[in-house]
């Protein structure tokens, strides 16, 4: 780790001034992700800005029909809240899967979609479920926030203050998790609204994506024998050590009929 | 006064006080004065020349003390990492031994491999300016598989190593191993892998090392099991120190498994350094570092036929394998495929005939060397996975084809027709246990109700014999060991009585103060806590080879109870005196002497007090004090055994297999401490399970890359990866240790990857299914099914 400055602000203006004045400059939110790639010197960024006392990041608000959840909300918090679990259950038993207790008491929501690694859960969650990332700045739908591996639609400055999840009539979440990192080889989280069923997919290719055939199929009927026969296409899917694409492209279809039986509970 | 826990007893371990309380002392626990930081920078390639080495920048850096390299090892003249065991081919031609610097020169062999030294005040400047030396690479084509390093064409490692090949060796009898063919009602074939593994204790390796110029003396301290043999290659080899100028210190070491029981080239540039900076000088390996510098294990590509008579009765066998040695020759390397192995292949069966082919080939990896089992697991995996197929073949049942061959009970001690002789076990017995306990005649049962719930269910046996306790020396130096491998223990019994052993052993996780506190407890009557067992610091301890081979209770532990005997000798001789008796009439019992049929009696106490007190006292013909010491080397190896019953789930889904029970029945000789015992068998069934399931070492071909770098991509078992084992002893007695123990340190990951592995294949024999490479990973159980001539019912 290379030496860095510290800055620990109170409100989020101050924040989002010192990260645009200070070049080279970094969020640190529960840090679970950011201090590896520090230690390893893969990155070494001249300042960290600390989001952790930030005032109004933290903490799952009910808002009838919606949930908001803070940025800096750890996912232990997420998983064990009555809240989410009487209203949400799938997004309290994803938040519950990721990583192991210690990161689950450090890692935030907010970290966690703004890092949008491939395989994470989260982003499978807020995509699924169709939420609205909102920063410092603007609210952003799912739909239009997640460009792929590490990529993401936040400007430079922004910071994500909390995600606004709509409440579905039934959403379910199944992950295989892989053998050594338990970070999601296929991830897939089911929802279904008044409107639509949404199918998202995580692990199994460069980012988040939504599976529209199986989207259709479970808007005509909500059963894991109408997606039995779907079929992912390879082509662009994720092949390395742990598994080959055509591998992943099964376990979708396994995953999305298990998230559609845990929807159904 | 406590209490005498002896033999038998299952005491909480002595050492765990220190341990859990957070009290243990480690390499990095340790600080010296003045002591500066080094880093070591390793080739980012798999295959280069090394062109040129630029230092300038980096020595400018602040905080440098200095920056060495393979020049500045050449420069001072210094030795080459030398290799333990030479071994020779079927001519009597010794292997190729290429020197293997402690730092690169003229070219890199693996990712990892170390070409330079940067030493500073801190490690962040050390790292900071180790990113500032040019390195001029000329990148080579890498070749990281045997089957590849050994094709004609392919990236030579060495310039006069045609082909790779270390050595050609071979064992047993080739030509009646082709006559017993010739005659065989079937022949069994099996292509099979044995992963590549990283040990990954749990401590990275670490050292640290001063030069004092008053007494012109060296400290290493390293995380080693085997100080002393530290001392000897480093100092009498490679740094030329004399052995009384060079003290090595192993202090409490967090887990080992082989991968701290080599010398490494780490230990010598940092004791090399540490006299040219005048500094102390302290290295901690990153747990990704200890990825590509540990010595790996296993890695074989084996070719097996066994051949049968109408019955099932083995005729012969016949192995062949190529072992990978990695980029250089590591302490034991070219031993473990070929001397530990080799002689193991006949199992517990009466195998008529044998022979064994092991080309032992370079690549562009990490040094390949002993791994918790060494040789044994791989021997164990061929033989009894191939039994299985043969079963199979010839519509015999897995476990009636075991007994049709098991050596009897009677029969031993028994020759096999590759070297060793077993002297004593109960193969028969161990599968009874085995089969009792886990509860095999209602697998039916279970089975059905997996198949119920869509899931497969397969259970598989491994009926195993190893050879550990290394080793007889005179034995081993006409297999090529370079060194002795007995152990030395002395007992220092204190003017008041307690005790203090040193033993040249080394304790890292086994249990050793503990088991070696109760032996000591039981021979002499001291009380359990009144016994410190000493151990890995040259300065402290007479001599000693380490801990390694599940030797230290078989040889070290021989020796202790030797030296123990010594003490009772001479007590008895001072309670002759004292009690005013003949020698002859003087019993010991209980941490009593006494008069034969009388009351007079002296205690130990009395006894070691008079011996440094000794104003009434023989000392015409006795010597004061109360210390023995005994050397012991063993007269044969020791031969544990068992039957280990592995129960898996197969979803077929997903391809997810799942351990649903394990148990283990296994004849280790004489049980010290049961509570240990058992906790080295789960030890060892984990790691032979994550070596069946999980664990692999993956290298990229071309770019010789280490693909599993890290715990993110290296699948180590975990807690929630494993039912509860049952776990039992069978016992016979060693008939050549003092105390009839055989050890228990490896059994379990010798036996447990063959019964995984046989498990998973009965899961899926009924759909065409025979043999499963390890590890059996949900993607490589998903293909296989894909291919099965079955098609997979989904739901
Ligand atoms: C051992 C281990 C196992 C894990 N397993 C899983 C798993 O199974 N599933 C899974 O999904 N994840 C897993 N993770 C990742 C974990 O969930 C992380 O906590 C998460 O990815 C990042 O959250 P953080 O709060 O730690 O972010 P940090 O590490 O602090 O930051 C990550 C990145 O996001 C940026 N950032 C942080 N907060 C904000 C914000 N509010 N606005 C804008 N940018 C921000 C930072 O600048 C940084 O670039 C694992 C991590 C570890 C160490």
């Amino acid at each position: 780790m290379k030496p860095f400055a510290y800055h620990q602000p109170d409100q989020i203006p101050d924040a989002a001034k010192l990260l645009t004045s200070i070049e080279d400059s970094k969020l640190v939110a529960g840090g679970m992700t950011l201090i590896p790639t520090l230690k390893q010197r893969l990155a070494s960024p001249a300042a960290l800005i600390d989001l952790s006392k930030l005032a109004g990041l933290k903490g799952i608000s009910d808002g009838g029909t919606t949930i908001t959840i803070g940025a800096m909300t750890p996912h232990a918090e997420v998983a064990a809240s009555k809240l989410v679990q009487a209203k949400i259950p799938a997004l309290a038993a994803l938040a519950s899967m990721i990583g192991d207790p210690a990161v689950r008491s450090r890692g935030t929501i907010g970290g966690s979609v703004a890092n949008n690694d491939p395989a994470a859960d989260y982003p499978a969650g807020v995509l699924g479920l169709g939420a609205t990332i909102v920063t410092s700045t603007r609210e952003v739908a799912a739909d239009k926030f997640f460009l792929g591996l590490f990529e993401t639609a936040l400007q430079p400055g922004e910071i994500i203050t909390a995600i606004r999840f709509p409440l579905p009539l039934k959403a379910g979440y199944a992950k295989f998790k892989a053998p050594a990192s338990r970070y999601a080889l296929v991830g897939v989280l089911v929802a279904k609204f008044a409107d639509g069923v949404r199918v998202a997919v995580t692990g199994a290719g460069p980012g988040v994506f939504r599976v529209p055939p199986m989207e259709q199929a479970l808007s005509q009927n909500f059963d894991p024998s109408a997606i039995a026969a779907i079929k992912i296409d390879t082509d662009g899917l994720t092949s390395d050590i742990h598994a080959e694409a055509d591998y992943r492209a099964h376990l979708v279809t396994v995953m999305a009929k298990r998230a559609v039986d845990a929807a159904l509970g | 006064m406590g209490n005498v826990i002896g033999i038998g007893a299952a005491p909480k371990r002595k050492e765990d006080q220190r341990f859990l309380t957070g009290r243990g002392n480690y390499v990095s626990d340790i600080k010296r004065p003045g002591m500066a930081a080094g880093v070591f920078v390793r080739s980012p390639h798999g295959h280069a020349i090394l062109r040129g080495i630029d230092k300038s920048a980096a020595l400018a850096a602040s905080g440098v003390v200095a920056v060495l390299t393979g020049d500045d090892v050449a420069a001072d003249g210094l030795g080459s990492l030398p290799c333990g065991w030479g071994i020779t081919d079927a001519k009597g031609v010794p292997m190729k031994e290429p020197p293997f610097p402690m730092l690169a020169q003229g070219k890199v062999r693996f990712v990892g491999d170390m070409v330079a030294f940067v030493v500073a005040e801190t490690v962040e400047q050390a790292n900071s300016a180790a990113e500032l030396l040019k390195i001029d690479y000329e990148v080579l084509p890498s070749v990281v598989g045997v089957l590849d390093a050994v094709h004609p064409g392919a990236p030579q490692l060495f310039d006069d190593v045609p082909n790779n090949i270390c050595c050609d060796w071979e064992l047993g009898d080739k030509s009646a191993v082709e006559t017993a063919f010739r005659k065989a009602a079937h022949v069994a074939k099996l292509s099979l892998v044995n992963n590549r593994l990283i040990g990954n204790p749990m401590e990275p390796r670490a050292a640290i090392a001063e030069y004092e110029p008053g007494t012109d003396r060296y400290t290493l301290w390293s995380t080693s099991q085997f100080p002393h043999v530290v001392r000897f290659l480093m100092g009498a080899l490679v740094l030329k120190i004399p052995q009384h100028k060079l003290r090595v210190v192993a202090p409490d070491v967090g887990g080992g498994f082989g991968v701290k029981q080599f010398h490494y080239g780490e230990e010598a540039v940092i004791t090399w350094a540490a006299r040219r900076v005048m500094r102390p000088i302290k290295w901690v390996a990153s747990r990704s570092e200890g990825y590509v510098s540990d010595r790996h294990g296993r890695d074989h590509v084996t070719e097996a036929e066994l051949a049968l008579d109408e019955t099932g009765k083995f005729l012969a066998f016949r192995v062949k394998t190529l072992a990978n040695m990695g980029g250089y020759l590591s302490t034991f390397g070219p031993n473990i495929p070929t001397n530990l192995y080799g002689p193991l292949l006949s199992g517990v069966y009466t195998m008529p005939a044998i022979y064994c082919n092991v080309k032992v080939v370079f690549t562009n990896t990490v040094p390949v060397d002993a791994y918790r089992g060494a040789g044994r697991p791989e021997a164990t995996f061929v033989l009894e996975r191939i039994v299985d197929v043969a079963a199979a073949e010839m519509g015999i049942d897995r476990v009636e084809i075991r007994r049709r061959n098991m050596i009897p009970k009677e029969a031993y001690p028994y020759q096999t027709p590759v070297l060793v002789q077993y002297d004593s076990g109960d193969p028969m017995g161990c599968l009874d246990g085995a089969l009792a306990a886990a509860d095999v005649k209602n697998f039916g049962a279970r089975k059905a109700a997996s198949q119920r719930k869509g899931k497969f269910r397969g259970l598989g046996y491994s009926t195993y014999v190893e050879a550990c306790g290394l080793a007889p020396s005179r034995f081993a130096g006409r297999l090529g060991a370079r060194g002795g491998l007995y152990e030395s223990a002395t007992v220092r019994v204190h003017p008041t009585g307690q005790v203090t052993v040193m033993i040249g052993t080394h304790n890292h996780g086994q249990g050793h103060e503990t088991t070696f506190a109760q032996i000591v407890s039981d021979k002499l009557g001291v009380a359990f806590e009144n016994v410190d067992i000493v151990f890995g610091d040259t300065d402290r301890v007479q001599f000693g080879m380490g801990t390694y081979g599940s030797r230290s209770l078989v040889v070290g532990g021989a020796a202790l109870s030797k030296a123990a005997d010594k003490v009772i000798v001479k007590g008895k001789k001072i309670a002759a005196h004292l009690l005013e008796a003949a020698e002859v009439d003087i019993q010991f019992e209980a941490g009593k002497f006494s008069v034969a049929g009388t009351d007079r009696t002296k205690t130990f106490e009395e006894i070691a007090g008079a011996a440094y007190v000794p104003h009434d006292y023989p000392l015409e013909v006795l010597e004061p004090g109360l210390e023995e010491q005994a050397y012991y080397d063993p007269v044969n190896f020791t031969y544990p055994g068992g039957c280990h019953i592995a129960e898996v789930e197969v979803d077929p889904e997903t391809g997810t297999v799942t351990l649903v029970n394990y148990t283990a029945v296994d004849d280790v000789g004489t049980v010290i401490n049961p509570m240990i015992v058992e906790g080295q068998l789960h030890g060892g069934i984990v790691q032979g399970v994550g070596q069946a399931l999980y664990e692999n070492a993956v290298y990229d071909d071309g770019s010789g890359q280490l693909l599993s770098g890290s715990l993110m991509d290296y699948c180590m078992p975990r807690a929630d990866h494993l039912p509860m084992m049952k776990v039992a002893t069978h016992s016979t007695l060693c008939t050549h240790t003092p105390m009839g123990v055989k050890g228990c340190g490896e059994v379990g990951t010798i036996g447990s990857p063959a019964a995984v592995i046989n498990a998973v294949v009965d899961a899926l024999s009924h759909l065409g299914v025979t043999h499963v490479d390890m590890p059996a990973t949900p993607n490589r159980i998903w293909r296989l099914l894909q291919n099965a001539s079955l098609p997979v019912a989904a739901e």
